[in-house]
């Protein structure tokens, strides 16, 4: 499915790019060439091989054990530019080849204070480190807990992103005819507390969902509106759409969906004395249970960022966030929960960022990580990375879980921790 | 490599600006401040705007090179005052696309703004303001040694004169707060340029330099072209170049999350 989407979405860029300037063929011709002359092609190669520490009787050893070649292709006519990043997946632990359209868009400014991208392509805003609210455009999770590289955290839109410039403030809105939601987990990579088995599972029971997938009906909209005023950077925002990763089940409790989800947030950013600063904020309005009665879909939630990054030494930077959600229909939803998966009301999060960098900045070690004292669970993520020349670099790093109940936001995948090594040559 | 952490972005610049716009005769100035003055808005504040490509090749004392090329635009508020900065990144391959960008003020009780684009997430970071005393992407030049150091930090001293050069000694007002105990600068007299940079340590041993190596007229300012800086210390050197250098280019205020998002035309090309 993910793929025929992939296919179609590929095609009308393909069709929407080379049609464009069909409006005489002369024209045409010359704007090929002009295209040809201004081919940029970048990439790399990476090898990447990881483990699992611990036995998980629903998944295999392996965690990840792939090759991937990404190419990315540029160029740009007078009126636009355009961009192709693909890549080609080599991927022994599914035992196949894959191939992934990261982005596929073209980018033109019809007007001084407008520009318009349309197409594939990878989309953020927002504050936090690692930590989502108002950005609410698909995410890749599984690749985020199986080691590879932090970019393909984010997973491509396929959208139409129209951006109005003004002194007064600037507007962003992004439309998706057609639901993009998460590369979640669905226990396909990664073993997973399932609620209606109550215990762990995997490979063995894969999570089925209906996704609305209807073009232009299904559809997603987000908008931010933002301005810097002495470079404090402020935005609202708003989201109509879908909850991105499974929010509920239908009653028959067969299939995960995906029910309404409309978000209104704020946030702001700026220097605090020597550091950074940023505080954000939700509504997430699980439109489909407004009530809060019905236990089978999210309850509506708020959920509140704040952080602080600083250097605190010499190319050694340190970043502090504290992250909470709150469920605002809370009695309700614990008396139509089936009794055992009832959550506190309050789900709290800190997560610290250490980085520093070494040999001259070529050996980059960091750690990420996220510790909730009200699930009791943690997770880390060390990464070292080498560069070895220009082109070559080299990558270890682990995910680490651990927590005291198995249902836990991390502590469900405490069996997933890993250690994973990687080779990337980039040109 | 970091990106920035902050002035480094300055630093090329101003060193690509080590331009001077003055080329008065050389007639005796007996104040080390005007001397000071003139050669930072030379050496940093060319033209109202200014674009340059630049190729940093930082070898290392087993001779082992990496390589960088970026390029730069820069816009000035204010002659000697404030300024924005815009580095566009084409090498190495890993960091391509990547853009750094800096609000510099000269006000010293205020920090630099800084910003960092990652184009494969799509993700505009602001970088906490940092220690202007470390390396700018790996390499021997310092965030200070590109944007400038803010000349109010040191006491200034003219220690001599001679046919070619005036040679300033400079000694920070918070010792604590750098690594030198002071650096002489040799600022040619005929068009102001700072020449040569001679940092000594706390053990008054010299243990870096920075050269301008060649010194070109473009668009009637005398402008850095190729510079060196040497670290005694660790015996690795660092070479910048600059190429197609055009100042007055009337950019518009590019220095925007608009413009870190997709980047300018001039940037690109």
């Amino acid at each position: 499915m993910i793929y025929s989407k992939r296919l179609i979405a590929f095609v009308a860029v393909l069709v929407a790019t080379s049609s464009l300037p069909a409006v005489a063929q002369e024209e045409t011709t010359n704007d090929f060439k002009a295209f040809l002359s201004n081919l940029d092609v970048h990439g790399f190669y990476e090898i990447r091989s990881g483990y699992r520490t611990r036995k998980d009787k629903y998944e295999k050893d392996m965690s990840i054990m792939e090759q991937r070649l990404q190419l990315d292709l540029s160029s740009y006519l007078d009126w636009a530019d355009f961009e192709v990043k693909s890549d080609i997946i080599g991927d022994l632990v599914e035992e196949q080849a894959d191939f992934d359209l990261r982005e596929a868009h073209v980018f033109t400014s019809p007007l001084e204070f407008m520009d318009l991208k349309v197409g594939r392509q990878i989309l953020t805003w927002g504050t936090g480190d690692l930590v989502f609210i108002n950005d609410l455009f698909p995410k890749d999770w599984q690749s985020f807990f199986i080691g590879r590289d932090t970019e393909y955290l984010k997973a491509p839109s396929d959208a139409a992103k129209i951006s109005l410039f003004s002194d007064l403030a600037n507007l962003d809105i992004v439309y998706t005819p057609k639901f993009d939601p998460d590369r979640f987990i669905s226990g396909q990579r990664i073993s997973y507390w399932n609620s209606n088995l109550g215990r762990l599972a995997g490979r063995d029971a894969i999570q089925r969902t209906a996704k609305p997938d209807r073009w232009f009906r299904d559809d997603e909209i987000a908008a931010r509106l933002y301005k810097n005023i002495n470079n404090y950077e402020y935005a609202f925002y708003t989201y109509h759409g879908y909850w991105k990763s499974p929010g509920g089940q239908n009653t028959a409790k067969t299939l995960a969906i995906f029910p309404d989800l409309n978000v209104y947030g704020a946030s702001v950013r700026g220097n605090v004395g020597k550091g950074i600063g940023n505080l954000e904020f939700g509504y997430y309005d699980s439109h489909d249970d407004q009530s809060g009665k019905n236990g089978n879909i999210n309850n509506s939630e708020l959920r509140f960022l704040v952080g602080y990054t600083k250097e605190v030494g010499k190319d050694f930077t340190a970043g502090l966030q504290y992250y909470v959600e709150h469920m605002l229909d809370y009695s309700r939803h614990k008396n139509s929960a089936p009794s055992g998966l009832t959550r506190d009301r309050d789900r709290h999060l800190i997560t610290v960022r250490l980085t520093k960098l070494l040999m001259n900045q070529n050996l980059r070690c960091s750690l990420f990580t996220y510790l909730s004292p009200s699930d009791k669970d943690t997770y880390m993520r060390p990464n070292i990375n080498y560069k070895v020349n220009d082109n070559l670099a080299v990558e270890a790093g682990a995910n680490i879980f651990f927590g005291d109940y198995p249902s836990t936001f991390f502590g469900q995948f405490q069996n997933n921790t890993n250690i994973y090594t990687a080779l990337r040559y980039s040109f | 490599m970091k990106f920035p952490s902050t002035l480094t972005i300055t630093l090329v610049f101003s060193a690509a600006l080590f331009a001077a716009n003055a080329p008065n005769p050389p007639e005796k100035i007996a104040d080390v401040e005007t001397i000071v003055n003139k050669a930072n808005v030379v050496a940093y504040y060319q033209g109202k705007d200014g674009k340059a490509k630049v190729k940093m090749t930082i070898t290392d004392k087993k001779g082992r090179t990496r390589l960088h090329e970026f390029i730069i635009l820069r816009k000035d508020i204010k002659d000697g005052g404030d300024q924005k900065y815009y580095v566009y990144f084409l090498k190495p391959a890993d960091v391509r696309k990547m853009v750094f960008m800096v609000h510099k003020h000269t006000d010293i009780k205020k920090d630099d703004d800084r910003w960092l684009y990652l184009p494969g997430l799509d993700l505009v970071r602001r970088i906490a303001a940092s220690d202007k005393r470390t390396s700018f992407v790996g390499s021997d030049f310092l965030y200070e040694d590109v944007s400038g150091r803010n000349f109010q930090e040191d006491v200034h001293e003219l220690i001599e004169t001679t046919d070619e050069y005036y040679v300033v000694k400079n000694v920070p007002k918070k010792p604590d707060s750098v690594e030198f105990s002071y650096f002489n600068v040799s600022i040619d007299r005929k068009t102001f340029v700072p020449m040569k940079m001679e940092f000594y340590d706390k053990k008054n041993k010299l243990y870096r330099i920075i050269e301008s190596k060649t010194v070109e007229t473009i668009q009637e300012f005398p402008t850095v072209v190729k510079s060196v800086v040497s670290d005694l210390n660790t015996g690795s050197k660092t070479e910048m170049e600059f190429s197609n250098v055009k100042y007055d280019i009337n950019l518009k205020d590019i220095f925007t999350e608009r413009y870190l998002r997709r980047p300018p035309r001039e940037a690109m090309r």
